[in-house]
């Protein structure tokens, strides 16, 4: 196919270009009702209107031209842009642990799409090292690209892909995997990968950003940093996230892929630890443990792989007045597991009572947990709590909503049983329903109080 | 025997070579001769109440300590849209700096931080800049396209300025020229600095975010007396909008200088127009001074074989050196090397600047690029605090020498002696090439030194989180109806008026021509009459006394509504401006009453003007009428001022005085 030379324009404006014979990347003087301009015509965003042609002028900003205005266009030269990060070989060095990167995709690794005006993933590890000339210091990195999709087009399939991949270079002997992911499901991902594989004898770290890498203030790099830090040298052979600990650029956190979550839409900091404390801080050529009990990194070559998922599991967010008919349709549709998330201490209303009981009459698999995202199903506390146990809904005791839902995913896959299904969520895989919520696994502190400014003043967040 | 080298003496004598002349002395024909060339970027803060890109109030400053929270940020240069680093991003993630940002939760919200992205650009904003784009004549864009602009000196947390032109080639009609415009672009005005000490770079959130206006010239200015005047132009035409901030630090210039055979240099953040000749002044001379050390190494070079820059580290307790620096450097545990500079002999003592040597360009990069803080070296060739000679020779019997290399010894923290030695044999290279492009911070006395590399073009890359704005015609054909008249036909109207010209400055500086139209055009004054009394009367009562914070322009309004309105004389506005400018609360008749003035006709002050007349002729000394009438006049005027026209006041006087 001969390249698009028109990128992205489209009806009135592609004709103008056409009209005068004019390219993307073409040097130009445009002649309009609002005077001359001079430039290199840039594509075009497919999302953005047909009324307007871009130019990079020659002080290198951009501006739009109105088609309406223009009298007359005529193209001078042509230089066309290559946008490519700097690749270089990645150094390998004997006394540095080999660490693998797997790359979903995700800001982590992104640059500009003119198609979509957006950032698009990109990556290779001759990338990565001419951005990040750290890593060197750190390890030796292999890369291997297995999607390139953002974090929302994340799946089972891709789960069950990765886990079978990280599987091979277990055994392989590979000393750390870390993978990068778009951040919006990173915690999904975690918990599925935490339940797949199992009793694994090195750390898995999945990382992401939250600013994309082509902006000077990105937390990308640091983060990889400390994943590929904590994956080469550090000893929690466990699933685990890693990303900012405070928004300010001074230590991540290693999370438990199933206590993780992702908690504010922006921040940089906005991976938490719910009900329970991250496992370790992690700095460049540091890691300081805050959890005593971990699985720690061994010599051998063991590893469980179970990629096993049913995609016929689903969640519903109670609101109020739920109707009935909304639990009754999916059940029709064939789901086999529901994950309510309820409010309070897991509660739903009495409305939907009867299509609880004719889901479990059915054979599927209903799991209670909370909105409140901290704390305990506790469905014995009041009656409505305990006649919905009787109709077969079981408590998902503290275990995230997200994790829940990848969980039961993740059990239907092996069996559709309810009873074998239940033994499976009931049994903690590592810590996603954990016996005791210490007193500092809930602090969501209060801005304007005057002890917490003082400690907000003092320590960064 | 050889006559000792005397650095002061060669400062003298490169300084007579280059031919410097100071400011006062120079003419256009010394400008000339040197090739100057200017141009500017003038900054113009717009009176909005939001910020640009988020919701946080605009213009509520605070003070360096006043903050509730820190962040930390370290940058990372990033390719441009075109696929290139920017030269000066390099160097700044050479300084490894570690930023520090001081919010203050009133003023500062999680875009600031960059943690949350763009909301949508301010209207108001918008609107204000492209009417002031209109009045400068450029050529308005069809869409606004955001654009990012890399800054890796931390002054702005994301590490670029989000910024979009508004028009491209425009022009102002100064005096004796025409100037051209390239473009003017809105942007959000960044971060204050508190300190920059070593690694660590500490700014406030206050002003981050504003919005500011750019107004670019082309090199067009050929001394610094046009480039003063560009500038006087530039900001009463933002000022003549009414809409922009005015005061401390809202209006900013960044002066591109160069001579002939030169570079762009850019003196960054000049606040004061007034210090802007000065300045042009001396980096025009800087870079010509460069021009000449570069024809002196070339020679030099020419005549050997070029010889590359030595160091050693060295140990001040075993060579025993003596100098005080030295030891205090030794004492703190720094490092010390000495190095050895080829040909540079009497280029370290060349002249720059007035009291500047080609080696202060070198210690300035030490402490910019390597981050070691001043005094950061000592060299052969200090103008004071020379080195001792015996120190010398321990020196000199390390690097051994040539008859005409000059030495330079500085210290550091271990960690950050190769980016320093870097530095020097960088910098030096340089001297072979000319000028280095640079942006540069001035000072008060007219010198600059040192700020970063130059940045260029490469640092520009598409806004992504923004989508462009589209400008119909129809929009901008209705505010082109609304903009006020150029800054050009205010001096001609102010001419038309007979309105002194020392005033000029003053009426444009605060906007005040469409004051007096009104205040003419409503209540029949002289326009002459209220240029004088804006121009001289009050601007002399605002530069003595406090203003009260409920004054305002409208209260002078009011005023000569008033004075219509009572019909009495506008004279009478010169003795209530004290007292309203202290009380601005006070209504206007009690304002005449506490300045004792009564209604009075011709008739009632002429009264008492026999029986003063009487009196006067057996006080007085001559018999001049001149002297009569003038101490008449003196005797009646407090009392006759507001009430009638002092003119026909004294007319009637003369009657009594020469028909008695």
């Amino acid at each position: 196919m001969a390249e698009d030379i028109f990128q992205g324009y489209k009806g009135a404006a592609l004709g103008v270009l056409r009209k005068f014979n004019v390219r993307v990347w073409g040097q130009t003087l445009i002649d309009t009702t609002r005077g001359k301009f001079t430039g290199t015509v840039l594509p075009r965003s497919e999302n953005d209107d047909d009324r307007h042609i871009v130019l990079k002028i020659p002080t290198g900003y951009n501006i739009g031209i109105d088609i309406d205005t223009i009298n007359n266009m005529k193209e001078t030269g042509y230089q066309k842009a290559n946008y490519k990060i700097p690749e270089k070989e990645f150094p390998y060095s004997d006394h540095l642990p080999n660490v693998k990167l797997f790359g979903t995709g995700g800001t982590i690794a992104s640059r500009l799409d003119y198609r979509t005006g957006a950032v698009i993933p990109a990556f290779s590890p001759g990338e990565l090292y001419g951005a990040v000339p750290e890593l060197a210091d750190i390890c030796n990195l292999t890369t291997e690209k297995l999607f390139a999709i953002f974090s929302e087009n994340m799946g089972p399939a891709q789960y069950i892909t990765l886990a079978k991949a990280i599987g091979k270079e277990i055994r392989n002997g590979i000393d750390g995997i870390i993978i990068s992911h778009g951040t919006d499901t990173l915690h999904h991902t975690a918990a599925a990968l935490s339940f797949m594989i199992q009793n694994q004898p090195i750390p898995i770290i999945l990382t992401g950003s939250q600013r994309s890498s082509d902006r000077p203030s990105s937390d990308a790099a640091l983060n990889l940093m400390h994943a590929v830090y904590a994956a080469g040298h550090g000893d929690i052979a466990e699933t685990l996230v890693c990303m900012f600990g405070p928004t300010s650029d001074e230590y991540g956190f290693l999370h438990r892929g199933t206590r993780v979550r992702k908690m504010h839409s922006s921040y940089r900091s906005t991976f938490r630890t719910i009900g329970d404390i991250p496992v370790a801080t992690v700095k460049r050529d540091e890691i300081k443990l805050i959890k005593e009990n971990y699985n720690p990194r061994r010599k051998d070559r063991k590893v469980n792989i179970l990629p096993y998922f049913s995609e016929k599991v689903t969640m519903l967010y109670y609101y109020p007045d739920m109707k009935a008919e909304i639990l009754d349709s999916l059940i029709d549709m064939g789901y086999k597991g529901v994950v309510i998330v309820g409010t309070g201490l897991g509660h739903v209303n009495k409305e939907i009572y009867p299509a609880l009981e004719r889901a479990a009459k059915k054979g599927v698999s209903i799991y209670m947990t909370l909105q409140t995202i901290w704390g305990y199903v506790h469905m014995f506390v009041y009656d409505t709590g305990r006649d919905m146990m009787a109709k077969g809904v079981v408590p998902a005791g503290n275990m995230l909503p997200e994790v829940t839902f990848i969980k039961l995913g993740w059990a239907l896959g092996q069996t559709e049983d309810p009873v074998e299904v239940k033994k499976i969520m009931l049994s903690p895989v590592n810590d996603e329903i954990t016996e005791r919520e210490p007193y500092n696994g809930y602090l969501v502190y209060q801005g304007g109080v005057p002890e917490v400014e003082d400690f907000v003043k003092k320590f960064r967040k | 025997m050889k006559k000792r080298f005397s650095p002061k003496k060669n400062y003298e004598k490169t300084r007579s070579e280059i031919g410097y002349v100071t400011r006062k002395k120079a003419t256009p024909a010394d400008y000339k001769r040197i090739g100057f060339k200017s141009g500017l970027e003038v900054h113009q803060q717009l009176k909005t109440k939001k910020k640009l890109f988020c919701h946080c109030p605009a213009g509520i400053y605070n003070d360096h300590d006043e903050y509730n929270a820190e962040i930390i940020r370290h940058m990372r240069p990033t390719l441009s849209e075109l696929g290139e680093y920017d030269g000066t991003a390099l160097m700044e993630y050479k300084t490894r700096k570690q930023i520090i940002y001081r919010i203050k939760n009133q003023t500062a919200c999680t875009y600031d931080i960059d943690d949350t992205p763009p909301f949508l650009i301010n209207k108001e904003a918008l609107e204000i800049a492209l009417e002031i784009s209109l009045l400068s004549g450029l050529n308005i864009v069809g869409e606004v396209h955001i654009t990012r602009k890399q800054y890796l000196d931390g002054s702005i947390p994301t590490g670029f300025q989000r910024t979009a032109i508004l028009g491209v080639e425009g022009e102002i009609q100064l005096k004796n020229k025409k100037v051209r415009l390239i473009q003017l672009s809105i942007e959000e005005d960044s971060c204050r600095e508190v300190s920059d000490i070593r690694h660590t770079r500490i700014f406030k959130t206050d002003r981050l975010g504003m919005p500011l206006i750019e107004t670019v010239t082309y090199p067009d200015m050929e001394t610094p007396d046009e480039l003063r005047e560009a500038a006087e132009y530039i900001r009463f035409l933002n000022r003549s909008t009414g809409k922009v901030r005015i005061g401390i630090g809202a209006g900013r210039e960044d002066v591109n200088v160069s001579c002939r055979g030169g570079s762009r240099v850019e003196i960054k953040g000049v606040s004061h127009n007034k210090w802007i000749p000065e300045l042009s002044h001396n980096e025009a001379f800087r870079q010509f001074a460069l021009l000449h050390i570069r024809k002196l190494l070339k020679e030099r070079v020419a005549n050997g074989k070029n010889r590359s820059i030595r160091s050693s580290k060295i140990d001040p307790r075993d060579l025993g050196l003596e100098n005080e620096h030295i030891q205090k450097a030794y004492n703190e545990n720094f490092e010390i090397y000495a190095v050895n500079l080829p040909y540079f002999k009497g280029i370290l003592s060349h002249f720059t600047q007035p009291g500047k040597i080609f080696a202060d360009e070198i210690t300035t990069r030490l402490k910019v690029i390597a981050c070691i803080e001043k005094p950061n070296m000592i060299h052969t060739e200090m103008l004071e605090d020379h080195i001792n000679k015996k120190d010398l020779e321990k020196i000199c019997g390390i690097l051994e020498p040539k008859e005409d290399d000059a030495q330079i010894v500085f210290w550091g923290p271990k960690e950050d002696i190769p980016t320093a030695l870097e530095t020097i044999e960088e910098r030096c290279q340089m001297a072979f090439d000319g000028v280095p492009n640079e942006t540069r911070k001035s000072f008060p006395d007219g010198t600059t030194i040192f700020k970063r590399v130059l940045p260029g073009a490469n640092r520009m890359y598409p806004d992504t989180d923004s989508a462009p704005i589209p400008l119909k015609t129809d929009y901008i054909e209705t505010l082109r109806k609304n903009i006020p008249q150029t800054v050009a036909e205010r001096f001609r109207q102010m001419k038309s008026w007979g309105i002194p010209e020392d005033t000029y400055h003053y009426l444009l500086s605060k906007n005040l021509a469409p004051m007096i139209e009104q205040i003419s055009g409503k209540f029949g004054f002289e326009p002459k009459f209220l240029g004088v009394f804006w121009g001289h009367t009050f601007k002399n009562i605002e530069g003595k006394m406090p203003q009260h914070k409920n004054f305002s322009y409208n209260k002078i309004y009011g005023l000569f509504k008033f004075i219509h309105n009572e019909k009495l004389q506008p004279s009478i506005a010169k003795r209530m401006l004290p007292v309203i400018y202290e009380h601005p609360d006070m209504e206007f008749s009690s304002v005449l009453i506490s300045i004792n003035f009564r209604k009075k006709s011709m008739n009632e002050l002429l009264a008492p003007v026999d029986f003063l007349y009487e009196k006067f002729k057996e006080i007085r000394i001559s018999g001049n009428d001149k002297n009569t009438i003038n101490w008449l006049m003196g005797q009646v005027y407090r009392q006759a001022a507001g009430n009638v026209e002092m003119k026909n006041l004294k007319k009637e006087i003369e009657k009594i005085v020469h028909n008695p």
